[in-house]
């Protein structure tokens, strides 16, 4: 049997009271909502409150020439990247999926590691291979990718091939080793 | 002793003649110590052909060591990424002369199916390689078949006083090198081209701040 998360109505619900209308969504069980990154620091502390004391995941989806963007839910309403917060509560079981979507030229969402520690490297690998920046971040730098890359290669368009940073070493002959 | 021309010098039994830097080949060609730089699956042959039932042994080649200090073979088997190129540069300078690299399987050898941004195309355009080994993963008797050709290779160049190394530009341009490759690493107040990198990228490396 897979595993089915309990209903999160109740924390719908109270997403509603707090901040009026919220864009929801669900998929095979799974809920989503939507948030626009002014209100997303606020949500992320106010689910946290709710008892969302886990954060999973922090990812990204870059939108670029998605088949049918601009669309509807569940792809990016006309935004580029499209953040992704998986959240879960260790008491109760609920699970909920946080979705921000920010804009060249400067894509920008509050960082969530006052909330949670988790979100530390999470942020950082986000901000390598997708350029998006956490203010308030206390150590944005690159994880995954060599320290001296400038490019963030999980974008749309970045060259699958790379712009020569993979040829980019010195070289070494037998008569110099 | 002298021997005219045309003469015949007799050996007694079991006594061969040859020259010195043959002896050395014979001797560098049959204790060959591996140094695994396995990355990937081919790792895995590579165990198995220094395991039993292929037993490397017999070939005098089942010394692996994980110090490039005792090693004088490094078998790269794997795919080789952009973070680990500068370590597999700095083993491979670690290692002393005289030194020989088998690049085993299509990753090492070409980037294989990984063509992509952050995989080397091939250990060979960065370091020096002497034997080529096909396959996704090589069997064990292809990396055996590799070892048997580089012994070939090893018989029939060197010397015993390892002349070829030993000449002072040689040092020289070796330890210039060093100082490029150092450690690409952590430390930026080494390596000029980090400070670069750094400087143009001041603002994104700070960025949230």
């Amino acid at each position: 049997m897979p595993f089915t998360p309990p209903p999160v109505d109740d924390v719908l619900a109270a997403l509603t009271d707090r901040f009026g209308g919220i864009e929801s969504s669900v998929f095979r069980g799974q809920t989503r909502v939507v948030v626009p990154v002014e209100q997303a620091f606020e949500t992320l502390g106010f689910l946290k409150d709710r008892g969302f004391d886990l954060l999973v995941d922090v990812t990204c989806v870059d939108y670029l020439d998605y088949r049918d963007s601009p669309m509807q839910m569940p792809a990016c309403g006309g935004h580029r990247y499209g953040l992704i917060y998986l959240l879960a509560s260790t008491t109760t079981n609920q699970r909920l999926t946080l979705r921000v979507f920010v804009d060249d030229p400067r894509p920008t969402v509050p960082s969530a590691t006052p909330l949670w520690e988790a979100a530390n490297w999470l942020e950082r690998e986000v901000w390598d291979l997708f350029g998006v920046r956490f203010e308030g971040h206390p150590d944005l730098r690159r994880l995954v990718m060599p320290e001296e890359f400038t490019a963030h290669p999980l974008r749309k368009d970045y060259p699958l091939q790379g712009r020569g940073e993979r040829h980019n070493f010195p070289v070494i002959t037998r008569e110099n080793s | 002793m002298a021997v005219a021309d045309g003469a015949k010098l007799h050996l007694p039994e079991n006594v061969v003649v040859s020259r010195l830097d043959e002896l050395a080949n014979w001797c560098r060609k049959n204790s060959l110590w591996p140094m695994p730089f396995a990355t990937a699956c081919c790792g895995i042959e590579l165990m198995a052909t220094g395991a039993s039932k292929h037993d490397l042994a017999r070939f005098g080649a089942e010394v692996f060591r994980f110090s490039p200090r005792q090693c004088d073979l490094m078998i790269v088997a794997g795919r080789v990424v952009m973070k680990m190129l500068p370590v597999l540069q700095r083993i491979w300078l670690q290692m002393h002369e005289p030194k020989w690299c088998i690049s085993m399987g299509a990753c090492a050898s070409t980037g294989g199916v990984f063509d992509t941004y952050a995989v080397v195309q091939g250990i060979d355009r960065f370091i020096p390689v002497d034997m080529y080994v096909p396959g996704c993963p090589p069997r064990p008797e292809q990396l055996i078949q590799a070892i048997i050709d580089l012994q070939d290779k090893i018989q029939r160049e060197g010397t015993i006083t390892g002349r070829e190394f030993d000449t002072a530009s040689r040092q020289a341009r070796k330890r210039a090198l060093v100082e490029i490759i150092d450690p690409m690493g952590l430390d930026a107040s080494r390596n000029p081209v980090l400070q670069r990198e750094l400087a143009a990228n001041a603002e994104s490396f700070v960025a949230g701040s």
